[in-house]
């Protein structure tokens, strides 16, 4: 692939040609490096779409079919009426709407205090929350596993929505005071001098204005707590309270061969994630470079 | 005088409880997990017996124990390079002069793989790999391999194909790191390398790079220190094997604590991972702390 883009992106001075023939050949290789790399990268993904619509006996059929020749809804629709399903499904809403709430509540409160005070601490406390997003999380699995169940919270929505409020409020901090960085003082000190509390100037003069970067917090603890894996296998036992991720991976345990399936649920519990990113994706990648945020 | 303390108190009111969370739920863990470390049989019996560094001497000795420190290493350096290299090369193209509505297109469909459940990416790729996959039959007819290669369940195979699979889920982060990095380096940077005639190598070498460079440091660190510690992927395409050619640490963790029920010696293997993560982090905050002063 390296040869493909390096002939592309140099453009060796060739004298007989004109230098507005020249860009213009510059452009189109580079559009279609582009196009290549597009292919390339999107192509699992296009993939899983194609089985998820076709039987299970055509996934392995050669030569492979993109667009499926038998065409079917089959594993959608089983896995819509599935109640066990559905169930997943609500449960990582809830817990991702939850989560994405408290985050940016407790987020914003502290990172308004790093943004617009200096105090005895400050640097020490930033350079702790910086810390905290690098703490390993399996090394936090073992005992994090005896908290959880110490406070009765093994098995239950709430043991997750605080496990992904400790996982998602570093960033949230990081990014909202990113943020709220890039709010001249000057609104906070006319506030101040009309005798608004603290308060009153985080919620009603500074928030307004850091819309963008709520939403690009709301949309990166959404996505933390909406993928989370680990966790979410280990804190929790009974059917009704395991989340898309674990449903979609006791799939493959229980019907190993149903790819329809399986793929159909892949697909189901991407869409949240891919229609919220599709809508806000300029908001997220401008939270993500002003974070340092996780990969 | 007491208003005034209260007005000074104003700013921890309002860490408070983001402090409170963070500080006792992974303070207290973290603490919990290295008593584990130094005792035997934690969880499992109600009174463990206090064992010193016996644990870490055992895991010394075992090789099982060095072959996962070497997984992990060859996992940990193939990914990031990987993430590099391809990070590096998307992020240049996006940046390249295009029509802005492209830029934006192809943007988003790059960052894709990012955006996946680790059991979305594994299954997907598991279903790639396949001996009758997709992959295999694309090879086959253009005539690079002959028998199709059981990808993921050849030892000799298994490690380069999650290295493929971590390359194609992690490079979003740098490709989106750098870009930004791009579009802060001035042109006339550029301009004045084209007036001295540099061609495209000398630009890259001699302005992208030292020009990206407090970027491309911090963002390699990081990407180090979340994959050194990655499980879902690992666990959810290979689980470690076959055999043990893929255990990476995490997973041996993993496998320790909830398979063979050996708390005392994965606390053992956790805590081994903190302190390595450990001194990835600190290399990472004082490389924070100088950019920004």
């Amino acid at each position: 692939m390296s040869g493909q883009i390096s002939r592309v992106v140099v453009s060796p001075k060739k004298p007989w040609l004109r230098e507005a023939t020249r860009v213009r050949i510059t452009r189109v290789s580079l559009y279609l490096a582009l196009i290549l790399a597009v292919v390339v990268i999107t192509f699992p993904v296009l993939w899983m779409l194609s089985v998820s619509f076709k039987p299970t006996t055509d996934t392995f059929s050669l030569p492979p079919q993109l667009i499926p020749e038998n065409f079917q809804l089959d594993g959608y629709i089983k896995v819509l009426q599935n109640e066990t399903f559905r169930t997943f499904i609500i449960n990582s809403y809830l817990i991702g709407l939850a989560v994405t709430f408290l985050s940016l509540i407790i987020g914003t409160l502290a990172a308004f205090a790093f943004s617009r005070y200096r105090f005895f601490g400050d640097q020490a406390a930033k350079l702790f929350v910086i810390a905290t997003q690098m703490v390993p999380t399996i090394t936090l699995l073992i005992p994090f596993f005896g908290v959880i169940v110490w406070l009765r919270l093994y098995d239950t929505h709430l043991g997750l929505i605080v496990t992904y409020l400790t996982f998602g409020l570093p960033y949230a901090i990081i990014m909202m005071n990113a943020y709220l960085n890039t709010i001249p003082k000057d609104f906070d000190e006319a506030a101040i001098i009309d005798g608004c509390s603290p308060f009153r100037v985080l919620f009603s003069v500074l928030l307004p204005m850091a819309t963008p970067g709520l939403i690009s917090t709301a949309v990166y603890t959404f996505l933390l707590s909406w993928n989370e894996f680990l966790f979410a296998l280990a804190l929790t036992r009974s059917t009704e309270m395991r989340t898309v991720p674990v449903g979609i991976s006791m799939l493959v345990g229980e019907f190993g061969l149903k790819w329809d399936e399986m793929m159909a649920f892949s697909v189901i519990g991407s869409v949240p994630v891919l229609l919220l990113f599709m809508f806000v994706q300029r908001y997220v990648v401008s939270g993500l470079s002003a974070g340092g945020v996780k990969g | 005088m007491i208003l005034k303390l209260l007005r000074q108190a104003t700013p921890y009111w309002f860490l408070l409880p983001g402090l409170f969370i963070l500080g006792t739920l992974l303070s207290v863990p973290l603490y919990k997990v290295i008593e584990y470390s130094l005792y035997d049989n934690v969880i499992i019996e109600p009174d463990p017996t206090f064992v010193g560094l016996q644990n870490y001497a055992d895991m010394l000795g075992d090789s099982g124990y060095w072959s996962a420190l070497f997984n992990t290493a060859v996992f940990t350096i193939g990914s990031v390079v990987g993430h590099l290299l391809v990070g590096t090369i998307l992020a240049m193209l996006v940046n390249a002069d295009i029509h802005p509505k492209a830029r934006t297109v192809f943007r988003s469909l790059l960052i894709l793989p990012w955006i996946f459940t680790a059991v979305v990416v594994a299954l997907n790729w598991q279903l790639l790999l396949n001996p009758f996959g997709v992959v295999n039959y694309a090879l086959q007819s253009i005539g690079l391999v002959s028998e199709p290669l059981d990808w993921l369940g050849d030892p000799d195979l298994a490690m380069w194909s999650l290295l493929i699979i971590s390359t194609w889920r992690g490079y979003p982060f740098i490709m989106v790191s750098f870009l930004s990095g791009l579009q802060s380096i001035p042109s006339e940077l550029y301009e004045a390398a084209d007036i001295d005639g540099a061609n495209f190598f000398h630009k890259f070498w001699h302005v992208t790079v030292p020009q990206l460079k407090p970027v491309i440091y911090g963002v390699a660190l990081l990407d180090l220190i979340w994959t050194f510690q990655l499980f879902p992927l690992v666990w959810l395409t290979t689980g470690g094997g076959p055999g043990r050619s893929t255990e990476v640490l995490s997973t041996l963790t993993y496998r320790l604590a909830f398979v063979d029920f050996e708390f005392s010696r994965a606390s053992t293997a956790a805590v081994t991972i903190l302190g390595i993560s450990a001194i990835f982090t600190m290399l990472y905050l004082i490389n924070e702390s100088r950019n920004r002063t």
